[in-house]
């Protein structure tokens, strides 16, 4: 039986098989040290180059780590900047609205001031001063008359002259006391107003005051993220996933939005454009309908990036502010105009409505065709749809903000996405390469298990020659001895 | 530079090579109407079909109404005929006025003494070979026994249909009286005709379930 014969005819019989396990079990037991020295060698290569795409890994991971801590902190700057810029301009616009009022109010009150003061001065309680003749007539009043009615009747006269003299001076004084209290009285409003103004005053300080506080905390929010800080990391990572989920529902409205809108102005515009020519397998009319959304929400993004609500385009935010308030003006007069002719199509839109039902009707045989006239209600949806048509244009302008909301968040959730991934990749590669080197120690293991009964016989091959040499230098050292005795 | 210029000329070869020419759009429906002897009879079932169809065209499709008479490859057969313009509101006045063309026909229609369907289906081919839609239908609303004059017969015997792409269907087929007596008769009717359409490269249909006019326009 040649080598060749064995190997087709042997495997159908059990002599067959063991004849061809004792081959192989041989040959293994050959090729035993290379064989560990290959498995070895092949597990311990894999082991390092997986454990070094894994270290690479770990350290583009790291870079990536750091990268987007970069970004989180310069956005987080930018951010508080951002609003430390928006407290200013309340501020200086507060400043310029409330203060610049303060030298009128300061006028006002100096003004009401002098009038007090005039008031006060004049409403001075001063006693009417005695006429001036008293001391004459005090004189004349000395002059003993001895009886003599000439002297007595002048006396008298000169006394009715006196009391009259004091009755006018006290009637005068009368007179200017009840003025002193009308001046006084006359005080009482401008004390009010005086007050009133000191209060729309304090207000006004009070407000401004408010408004530096919170100057305060940004500024404070603002030096936290300028330190770098693990917290406002944390603080930063966790408000773009926010941003980001609060973002993609808020543009999944909007793109409802869009889609109502769409409906509104395609079915129409197929009047100007036509509906049956294709244009990259969608219909012109629904292509034209697109275009013109898409310009709505261009318009709202430049409208929003003229008034620095948004900043998508820093070109247009650095511009004069001449050229800013002219985009400003454009970009409204254009959607104005935009939302006016969506108006219109959406009106189309009914009229068109109407005239294919009517048509359907006349074809089906018009019984259908009194209804469409007649419904009064129809005025409704008219209305509705003329409105939505004009509104949802505007409305679609607010999308700049979430979209803007949107590319800032997702760099960092991409950013810590890709981290993550990266990191997974490095782990799972690092227990590929641990599993590839326990994998040679078990496919050595599995490999000696396979030569056992020919390493068993060695072994014991060995311990006899181990025994007889053993015996045989006992032997030999046991004649020395007795030579030597 | 000689390789940028290489790649580029390379680039826009293949841009160009798959901006080939557009796919064909629109339907184009060419109706045969059957005049001869007592089908003139079934002519209201054929303006209710008319107006379903016309109720499914869409703007750019064409619709055509023909009668079957003694030599129907003629254009005078046609009694409306129509493009819808792209303008869904003057393809609408378009459908209004082809409704009206059509019951005017039906209600001044007379017999014709003969039946030329062949003559008819040369002609709708020619017409819709001319519009060039994406889809072409030919609706034969007959009987299909033709009855064909002595004069035309032998001419009309040897002529093959060229109808590749086109959908024939035979709408309301009805059984004559000879078809009673041996059923068999419509059978071979339908199968010749279906054989002489497949034969020219066209697909073969009948309808006789007007309920079920949805499946006229597939």
């Amino acid at each position: 039986m040649s080598f060749a014969e064995i190997f087709t005819t042997a495997p159908n019989t059990v002599v067959g098989w063991l004849i061809i396990a004792v081959i192989v079990i041989a040959i293994m037991y050959f090729m035993r040290v290379p064989a560990h020295r290959a498995i070895l060698s092949l597990s311990r290569s894999l082991y390092k180059i997986f454990r070094i795409a894994a270290a690479s890994l770990m350290h583009a991971e790291a870079r990536m780590r750091d990268r987007n801590r970069e970004v989180l902190l310069a956005a987080g700057l930018e951010e508080a900047e951002r609003h430390l810029e928006r407290e200013f301009e309340r501020i200086d616009a507060a400043v310029t609205r409330d203060l610049s009022a303060c030298p009128t109010v300061h006028r006002r009150m100096s003004e009401q001031i002098t009038v007090v003061e005039e008031d006060h001065q004049e409403s001075t309680n001063v006693p009417p001063a005695p006429p001036g003749w008293i001391d004459a007539v005090e004189a004349v009043a000395n002059i003993p008359s001895k009886g003599d009615p000439m002297v007595a009747n002048i006396l008298e006269q000169i006394h009715k002259s006196l009391v009259k003299a004091q009755d006018d001076a006290i009637n005068a004084y009368r007179d200017t006391v009840e003025e002193r209290h009308k001046r006084l009285s006359g005080i009482k409003p401008y004390w009010r107003e005086l007050h009133q103004l000191m209060g729309v005053v304090e207000k006004k300080v009070d407000s401004l005051l408010a408004r530096t506080n919170i100057i305060d905390t940004k500024i404070e929010q603002y030096e936290t993220v300028k330190k770098g800080t693990d917290q406002a990391v944390r603080r930063l990572s966790a408000s773009s996933m926010k941003e980001f989920i609060v973002s993609v529902c808020v543009l999944c409205i909007a793109i409802g939005g869009a889609g109502v809108n769409f409906t509104l102005i395609a079915r129409p515009l197929a009047e100007m454009v036509g509906g049956n020519t294709a244009v990259g397998g969608f219909q012109v009319n629904e292509v034209a309908a697109l275009v013109i959304i898409l310009i709505e929400i261009f318009m709202g993004l430049l409208f929003m990036e003229s008034l620095r609500i948004t900043r998508l385009f820093p070109l247009v935010g650095a511009l004069p502010d001449k050229f800013r308030r002219l985009i400003t003006y454009v970009s409204l007069s254009i959607l104005s105009l935009l939302a006016t002719f969506e108006a219109g199509l959406a009106y189309m839109r009914e009229i068109l409505l109407k005239d294919e039902l009517a048509t359907s009707a006349l074809l089906r045989g018009g019984e259908a065709l009194d209804t469409v006239a007649t419904n009064e209600f129809v005025w409704i949806t008219t209305t509705v749809q003329m409105g939505m048509g004009f509104v949802l244009p505007f409305a679609l302008t607010m999308v700049a903000i979430p979209l803007e909301m949107f590319f800032a968040s997702m760099r960092t959730l991409v950013g810590i996405v890709a981290a993550w991934s990266v990191r997974s990749l490095a782990v799972t590669l690092r227990a590929i390469g641990g599993s590839f080197r326990f994998l040679g120690e078990f496919l050595v293991n599995v490999y000696d298990a396979i030569c056992a009964p020919p390493i068993w016989m060695e072994r014991l091959v060995k311990s006899n020659i181990g025994a007889e040499r053993k015996a045989r230098n006992a032997k030999a050292s046991n004649t020395t001895m007795r030579e030597a005795l | 530079m000689k390789r940028v210029i290489a790649a580029a000329t390379l680039l826009v070869a293949l841009t160009l090579s798959g901006c080939g020419d557009p796919p064909k759009q629109g339907h184009g429906v060419y109706m045969l109407i059957d005049t001869s002897g007592t089908y003139t009879e079934e002519l209201d079932k054929a303006a209710q079909i008319i107006s379903f169809i016309l109720s499914r065209l869409n703007p750019g499709d064409s619709f055509a109404v023909a009668r079957i008479d003694t030599g129907s490859f003629s254009e005078k057969d046609i009694i409306a005929k129509v493009t819808f313009d792209d303008r869904p509101s003057i393809a609408n006045q378009q459908k209004r006025q082809f409704q009206e063309a059509i019951s005017e026909f039906v209600r001044t229609v007379s017999p014709a003494r003969h039946t030329d369907i062949t003559g008819g289906i040369l002609q709708a081919s020619q017409f819709l070979d001319e519009k060039d839609p994406g889809q072409k239908t030919i609706l034969v609303f007959s009987d299909l026994a033709e009855d064909l004059d002595p004069e035309y017969r032998a001419a009309r015997d040897q002529i093959q249909f060229d109808i590749v792409d086109f959908e024939v269907v035979a709408l309301n087929v009805t059984k004559l009286r000879s078809d009673n007596i041996d059923p068999r008769e419509y059978l071979l009717r339908l199968e010749d005709w279906q054989r002489r359409v497949e034969l020219g490269g066209g697909r073969w249909r009948v309808i006789n379930d007007l309920d079920a006019l949805e499946r006229i326009l597939r």
